[in-house]
């Protein structure tokens, strides 16, 4: 009794630390002052004049369109990547697995100004400026790893002869790789896409680096801001994409446990 | 499926957008461009060599392990606690630990601005108790705190999954064959999650000795890391071939620590069965 | 040697996990140097009943005894008692001589002592010269052995081996049966063993536990099981079993199949409802003439040492196993001597 009382103000201490800064940030986007850490009654006018702002909406519209296109392209590529890495002789397939695990591995600033590097140089080539399309290849550059990370695994965990079934009844290569292979590792591939989503979204390094004036996405508006006082219609526009992300969760909870249940009732 | 070709759009973006710019690194750091043009030259990493630059590597290196230390201190008993009988059965409870993550990094160490600050909560609450304020913001201290913060759940989930991967029958053995709580812990447990340790080690440290966000916020404006060593290099002096030296070394450390710690990590795809 | 003393005893022991009852008032005891076999259906509380001898579960209400001693709370460390864990268990990050040592490492024991007792371990389990290699690179078999080792090198008191051949294909198995049974006879110790094969019960136990649903169905030898089984469920779990309804008429006469046999049972009120188990193998093929039963065959199938047939006749479909073949679709008559009929109180549902 005394060891679960010990674990739970452990667990509890730990979950105030991790928190403790978002209750703040959620807290202030209702305070009047501007200025951070002076409570002077509740409003909500940030989230008005959050609609109105159109820094934060053009970079709301940067980060989730980045986050869109980057991960859509990362997982066209990135599944038939895996599938062909899947075939690979055990050499070859070293080689490309390490190059996959290149940016997986490096720090994301040494990626971040290679990449800068490279499209100045070639830029400067062909005229290429720095602004969305660079940082949407950079994005989709560094989401492609994660991509064929999580197909990989579901491609070996396959039945090695199901492929082979499905051309032995009849199926041409295309048909089968539709109807069988993809069924198959698609649980990979969506979760490829959440990753890449997700990464692409919290991304600040990367972009930050391969990004042009003028172009920016939440993060980079973020730390501009943070130099002269981050406004409160940031931390409201966090707080919604926040619970919207939470309330996702808890009804995907919910539905699957549902689900779970009436698997149970039927086994049963 | 013997159509290889399919990868072959991915090997070219990666021949493009990861091969390319690590040999323009290599071609900036040993190079430089004076008067008459391009030169191969060695002056890059001599530069890095003078005691002002070595010094802030190694203070990278210093807080970098610090905090790696601190959250494997920390974070193990919490992994320990979520893959225990008692709470092993709430899933929810370890997502507690990825939702932060869900919302901005950046705005997240923002707050601990709000917190910190001379007049700021924590130290309000402390007055009120009539305790002593504490002073730690645009210290080494923050920093450090920064860095826990926001990858204490890097240390915690990979030690986590590799605990809940052990067959509870090896635990019930070793009982059986006399071994108490602590030797179970000492002989089994511990050494079955190596792996988890080591790749939490290497995800927490990696970040954190090439951040140069979070020194910024919270070490304040002169703070430098070797983050922001780089950083200083490409965006405000432009000095490209200074920073590509830096970056360069940055990427030999981290790829040596990668492979020693993958000697002792035989689970291969440790890391990414984070996920 | 004592054997009035039992070694283990349990006590009116019932489980539950959650709203399911795993254990229902369960009587057992085992003596000194026994093989005693836990036999059941998966799902019939017979490993539940191991864990609990072996410390890992507490019994929701009852007692367990170990040599007088009542050890509820005693933790699994503390027990003179060692398991053979179903899949072995083997500690992945240790070599087969880390492995063994393991429980006499805990116990300070000198090296040199340490590693005589498992150069000896790994003889009498056969796997001379393996010290070095890692448990992952043996076979199950040998994986097998190792876990065997592994235990015994502790000198446990008793042995809990829970479905330790499982995972083996038949040859190995019968040869490690054979082994089992072998260590068992050499070093004295008492063996609580843990199977859903009724053929392994059979072939290795001085004692079988027939176990159903949480409930005890019978105790007995190997012989009383399969000859006297208590009740439909024994009767037909061990062993293939023709069971039919049937009516005692008096002590030593029995009705079934609208026939009046003579039987060697007896103790049952008059006309009590019963249920009759024949064997396959008992029913004697005779001319249709001079029959106690007769029938058609309906099916024939070859199973190596005998031909199963499926005869139809009096309202029943009979199993019998015979070296001789009928013909399908020929009349046979069958015959029964009095001891080969087994007469059980009707218990409802088979």
């Amino acid at each position: 009794m005394v060891k679960k009382i010990i674990m739970k103000s452990y667990l509890g201490l730990i979950l105030l630390f991790m928190y403790l800064p978002i209750v703040v940030l959620i807290v202030f986007s209702f305070n009047k002052s501007k200025s951070r850490g002076n409570w002077s009654g509740f409003t909500l006018k940030w989230y008005r004049e959050l609609f109105t702002n159109s820094q934060i909406m053009d970079s709301l519209y940067n980060t989730l369109m980045l986050a869109l296109i980057s991960s859509i392209v990362a997982v066209l590529i990135g599944t038939f990547a895996a599938i062909g890495i899947h075939n690979m002789k055990k050499f070859k397939k070293s080689v490309v697995m390490n190059l996959t695990y290149l940016p997986v591995l490096n720090p994301d600033i040494v990626t971040g100004v290679s990449l800068m590097i490279m499209f100045v140089f070639i830029g400067s080539l062909i005229g290429l400026k720095l602004g969305f399309l660079t940082m949407l290849l950079a994005h989709i550059t560094f989401n492609i790893p994660y991509v064929i990370l999580s197909v990989l695994p579901k491609l070996k965990q396959m039945n090695k002869h199901m492929y082979e079934a499905a051309l032995d009844l009849g199926a041409t290569s295309m048909y089968a790789l539709r109807k069988v292979i993809l069924p198959e590792i698609m649980p990979g591939i969506i979760s490829g896409f959440l990753m890449a989503f997700t990464l692409s979204i919290d991304d600040f390094v990367i972009s930050y680096f391969t990004s042009g004036s003028g172009v920016a996405n939440l993060s980079i508006t973020i730390y501009s801001m943070a130099r002269t006082g981050v406004k409160p219609t940031i931390n409201a526009l966090s707080t919604l994409m926040f619970v919207s992300v939470l309330l996702l969760l808890i009804l995907i909870n919910i539905r699957s446990s549902r689900e779970e249940k009436k698997k149970r009732q039927y086994d049963a | 499926m013997n159509r290889k070709w399919v990868s072959y759009p991915y090997l070219i973006w990666m021949i493009i957008f990861i091969v390319i710019p690590s040999f323009l690194i290599l071609f900036y750091a040993f190079t430089a461009r004076d008067g008459q043009g391009i030169r191969f030259t060695l002056d890059n990493f001599y530069k890095f060599c003078e005691p002002i630059y070595i010094s802030v590597l190694l203070k990278s290196l210093g807080l970098a392990l610090f905090s790696t230390f601190v959250c494997l201190v920390v974070g193990y008993p919490v992994a320990m606690i979520l893959a225990s009988k008692q709470f092993s059965k709430s899933a929810t409870l370890s997502m507690l630990f990825i939702i932060p993550m869900w919302m901005n990094f950046l705005l997240r160490t923002y707050s601990w601005l709000t917190l910190l600050e001379k007049n700021g909560i924590i130290n309000s609450i402390l007055s009120f108790f009539n305790l002593p304020k504490i002073d730690i913001l645009y210290t080494d201290a923050a920093v450090v705190l920064g860095m826990v913060y926001n990858f204490l759940p890097f240390m915690i989930l990979p030690i986590y999954t590799v605990l809940m991967k052990i067959d509870g029958k090896l635990v019930e053995a070793a009982q059986d064959l006399g071994g108490n709580s602590m030797t179970v812990f000492r002989r089994i447990t511990l050494p079955l999650s190596i792996p988890g340790v080591m790749s939490g080690i290497t995800m927490v440290f990696m970040p954190a000795v090439t951040t140069f966000v979070i020194s910024k916020l919270l070490g304040g404006g002169q703070y430098t890391l070797i983050g922001n060593f780089i950083e200083r290099q490409f965006i405000q002096l432009s000095d490209w071939n200074f920073g590509s030296a830096i970056s360069m070394i940055m990427m030999i450390f981290i790829l040596i620590s990668i492979w020693i710690m993958s000697k002792f990590d035989e689970d291969k795809g440790g890391g990414a069965a984070l996920w | 040697m004592n054997g009035s003393q039992p070694i283990i005893l349990l006590k009116e022991i019932r489980k539950n996990f959650g709203q399911t009852e795993v254990l229902n008032n369960i009587n057992l005891y085992v003596l000194k140097n026994e093989f005693v076999t836990l036999l059941g259906p998966s799902g019939c509380g017979k490993t539940t009943t191991l864990r609990i001898i072996g410390g890992f579960e507490t019994p929701d209400s009852g007692d367990v005894f170990f040599e007088g001693n009542r050890i509820n709370n005693v933790p699994p460390y503390q027990r003179k008692v060692n398991t053979v864990f179903q899949k072995y268990a083997l500690f992945p990050h240790m070599n087969v001589y880390d492995n063994i040592a393991f429980g006499l490492k805990i116990k300070k024991m000198d090296k040199a002592v340490i590693g005589k007792k498992v150069d000896e371990m790994l003889e009498m389990v056969n796997l001379q010269g393996f010290q070095k290699r890692s448990v992952e690179s043996l076979s199950g078999g040998q994986q097998q052995r190792v876990a065997i080792a592994r235990a015994l090198v502790n000198q446990p008191e008793v042995l809990l081996l829970d479905e330790p051949l499982g995972a083996l294909d038949l040859k190995l198995r019968k040869e490690m049966q054979l082994e089992l049974k072998n260590i068992h006879k050499r070093t004295g110790i008492t063996f609580v063993y843990v199977t859903h094969d009724q053929e392994e019960a059979l072939t290795m136990s001085d004692t079988i536990v027939v176990m159903n649903k949480g409930k005890i169905q019978q105790i007995g030898t190997p012989q009383m099981i399969y000859n006297e089984p208590k009740n439909a469920f024994v009767a037909d779990f061990i062993g293939e079993s023709n069971i039919i309804k049937g009516k005692m008429l008096k002590d030593y006469s029995v009705e079934f199949a609208g026939h009046v046999f003579e039987c060697l049972d007896k103790g049952f009120e008059p006309n009590e409802d019963i249920d009759v188990v024949v064997r396959p193998e008992d029913i004697k093929l005779v001319n249709v003439e001079n029959a106690m039963i007769s029938g058609v065959v309906k099916s024939v199938t070859f199973k190596g040492v005998h031909f199963e047939m499926l005869v139809e006749g009096q309202g029943v479909t009979w199993t019998l196993h015979n070296t001789e073949m009928a013909q399908v679709g020929t009349a046979i008559g069958m015959s029964l001597n009095p001891n080969d009929i087994h007469i059980m109180k009707r218990t409802g549902s088979v």
